[in-house]
Parts: structure tokens; sequence; C-alpha cells
């Protein structure tokens, strides 16, 4: 058994009932909780993670049936597993809690072989499944994986309104090719350690990684209420973060490590890209566009945040942010007002 | 093997599993809460809740099959299946045979955890 048991929550109306399943998950080296009814169930359930239902059918207040159909609205619960355990009569109710989502079916009085096997077989699929979940969590923020589990997947974006950050490293090629491969890696990792923590801090997820570069969306796929503030305040802490982390570095000898960013704030598509095997939840738009050549720009301009007029606009506190006059950036045809962002 | 009205090579299977400490809290616990649940099946008569009249019934019934008490089990369960009938006095001779069968089984039950 691992090294944690597992929790499993019982749910039976009769008293010995809740006794006997008790002691039979016990002595199966589980850890076990009991509710009498279906609605101290659900309080039970929201109190603290199960991993494992044990459902009784015929309860007063809230049956089983109504447990099922209740947790399958309950995204933190969907992939719950249930095992019924009732002596109801009539097949129809058996073929009834399967189609309400129950994992398994065992008759009462319950057989401990075979409610070892069950228990055991819905343990080893949930735990496959929270493995996966935590797989896709590496490859996807919690927001998408949230996101996914409560809207499924389908192709196609809506408008959204958010703070566009790109970020990347000054002078990354030249220094990449400057050192040895493993070193580089080391370094990005570093680097992404710290960029994320900054990021998530404030709500962003990032959307794309790209050598050293990093597109960051605040807004999507959940609203912010201030994204343009979340982007700015991401963008100074990724700055700090960076000073403490070049601290290091000059302390062995190593070259100092400049990024620049840039932000961008206004309406673009957002949503899941890409073919049915494989997609990406991105945006696109002008401001997606803009944000990339502001981020471009903050080398030209000898600055490290470079923020547009909607994103300024919509800051509470302006005062750090200064006007360094209309920019023409590639690939946008009139110029663009552009604001420096400087550190306290 | 049947000792009276219950079926042993059920309860002994359920001791060899659970242990004989265990089993000996288990039947307690039956006849704290088996009265009640026969209360609750009589009222159930009387105010004419067909829900709780089933629950009951199917509560005996499960109760009764933990330790192979298959007489009281069955009458439980002709019960649940048939429901609470308008013949008031089939009901209630139903309930005497209920009652009579549980009387005979808490009894074996207490001289099986007596020893």
């Amino acid at each position: 058994m691992a090294e944690t048991p597992a929790r499993l929550l019982i749910v039976d109306d009769t008293k010995v009932n809740r006794m006997l399943l008790t002691r039979n998950v016990e002595m199966l080296g589980y850890h076990a909780s009991v509710a009498e009814n279906g609605n101290v169930a659900m309080e039970r359930l929201h109190e603290e993670p199960f991993d494992l239902l044990l459902l009784d059918i015929e309860m007063p207040e809230m049956d089983g049936f109504e447990v099922l159909e209740a947790i399958k609205l309950i995204p933190a619960l969907r992939d719950l597993p249930v095992i019924v355990t009732s002596s109801v009569e009539g097949i129809d109710n058996i073929v009834r809690c399967i189609e309400l989502g129950a994992d398994d079916y065992l008759p009462k009085p319950v057989n401990q072989v075979l409610l070892k096997a069950r228990l055991s077989s819905s343990l080893e699929k949930k735990r496959l499944r929270d493995e996966q979940k935590m797989l896709l969590r590496r490859f996807a923020t919690s927001e998408v994986v949230e996101d996914l589990q409560e809207s499924g997947f389908a192709l196609g974006g809506r408008r959204v309104h958010v703070s566009v950050l790109f970020c990347d490293i000054r002078g990354f090629t030249p220094l990449s090719e400057s050192q040895p491969p493993e070193e580089t890696i080391e370094l990005l990792n570093a680097y992404y350690s710290l960029m994320f923590e900054a990021i998530d801090s404030h709500g962003g997820i990032v959307t794309m990684m790209i050598g050293d570069g990093l597109m960051v969306l605040f807004g999507a796929p959940q609203p912010l209420d201030d994204s343009a503030g979340n982007a700015v305040a991401a963008a100074r802490d990724m700055l700090d973060l960076m000073e403490e982390f070049n601290v290091g570095r000059v302390v062995i000898d190593k070259p100092e490590i400049k990024i620049g960013i840039g932000i961008a704030t206004g309406e673009v598509i957002a949503g899941y890209a890409g073919t049915q095997d494989r997609a990406t939840y991105t945006c696109i738009g002008d401001k997606v566009n803009l944000a990339a050549r502001l981020e471009a720009h903050t080398k030209v301009a000898n600055c490290s945040i470079l923020i547009d007029d909607a994103t300024r606009d919509a800051l509470a506190d302006q005062k750090n942010a200064e006007a360094i006059g209309d920019v023409l950036l590639k690939g946008i045809s009139e110029p663009v007002a552009a604001f420096s962002v400087q550190q306290d | 093997m049947v000792e009276g009205s219950i079926d042993l090579s059920v309860f002994n299977e359920l001791q060899d599993a659970t242990g004989s400490n265990f089993i000996k809290e288990l039947v307690e616990t039956f006849m704290e809460e088996a009265p009640g649940i026969l209360a609750e099946l009589k009222s159930a008569t009387t105010t004419g809740d067909l829900d709780q009249f089933r629950r009951a019934a199917h509560s005996i019934k499960s109760n009764a099959n933990v330790f192979g008490a298959h007489e009281l089990a069955e009458l439980a369960r002709q019960m649940e299946l048939s429901g609470l009938g308008s013949d008031q006095d089939a009901t209630n001779k139903e309930i005497a045979a209920l009652d009579a069968s549980y009387e005979r089984s808490a009894v074996d039950l207490k001289d099986l955890i007596d020893g």
C-alpha cells in the first residue's frame, strides 16, 4: 500500500452497515469516514478530499441516486470513484447507478474478497487519473486545466479583454553559443522558475514558451479584475527576481542576465487552436502583436518594460509609467504611444 | 448448518472475516437499532408514508442478510417489494410475522455471541 492510506467515505443510513463496511475497509488498510445520508455525505465531500465513495442507494433525505447526480455537477468531485453497495431490488436500479456514473456495484452483504478487488482497481484508476492531471498541469496551467474540465475541449475562440505580456532574455543567442548546452538549459530552468513565480502570483498564464521567450495572458481563460495592473506588477516582480538572480551570477563570474518585457491591453480572441489531437490555449489579435513588438523595442529604447497606452490608462497608479513618445514598430503602420515602466 | 433462525455459514464467515469482538459489537448494534426501524415501519403504516415503509423494510432486510437471518430478511424483502398496500389487515399480519421473526433472530444471535 502507498505511504498514506486511501481515504474512503462510507455512506449508509443503517448503523450496522456503516460499522461493517468501516470494519471491512479498515481491515484492507484504508481509512474510513462515515455519513448517514446523502446530505451529510455532500457536506463531508466539500470539507475534505476523499479517494473513493462507498455509496448506499436507499437512504432518507438524499438518496444514492441524488448523490450520484450531485457529484456529476461539481467539477472537483466529478472524478471521484463511486462504488455503490446496496441490496436495492431490481436490475433497473443497478443500471441506473452505472448510468449515473457509478464505477461499480456490489450487492450487500458485501463480499470481502470482491470488495478488496473492486476497491484496489477503482483506487488504481483514480491514481492514474490523478497522475494524468498532474502531468497535464505540468504542460498546461491549472487555469487551462480547470477551463478544460469545466467547459470541455473545443477548438475555437471567444473575445476576451486581456493584457498580453511578452518577455525574453537580451542577447540570449550569443550567450547560449558561448557556453555548453547543459549550462544553457540550467540557466533557462532557473530563469523560467523565477518568471513563473512572478506570473503565477499575479494570476497570469503562460501560453507559449519558445527558447527564452514567454507569452503570458492576464485575464483569460478566467477573467481578472485588473489585468493591466496584474501584468505590470508581474513584470516588475520579474525584474526584481532577475536582479537577485544576477547577484548570484556575478559571484560565480557569469554575465548578468537582462530581460525585456512588453505589455499591451485590449480585446483578443482566446481559445484552443490546433487540431483535435494536438491543440494549445492561445490568443491572437493586434494586441498580441503589439506586446511582442513593444518587447522587442525595449532594446532600442534601452528600458526594461514597455507598455501601450491602454495598459497605462488602466493602471491605478501611473506615476512610474513614463511616456517615451510615439514609436514606430515593425509591422505596425501607425506610430504607437509607448510608456516605460520604472522600478521604484 | 442452521442454528434456529440464523444461517451459521453466513454468521461464521462474518465472524472469521471481522473477528469475534467486532461481531459481538455488531450484533449489539443491530439489536439497538432494529426496534427503531420496526417502529418506523409501523408508523409508516399509520401515516401512509410509502417511502418510509419501503426504506424501513429495506433496512431490516439489509441488516438481516448481514447475519444470515434468512427468514427475517425474506419477510422484509416481501414487504419492500410489495410496498405498503391498502389492506390494513394484511399489513398488520405481515408486521406481526416480521416482529416475531425478529424476536427469534435476536434471541438466536444473542446466544451465538454469548457463546
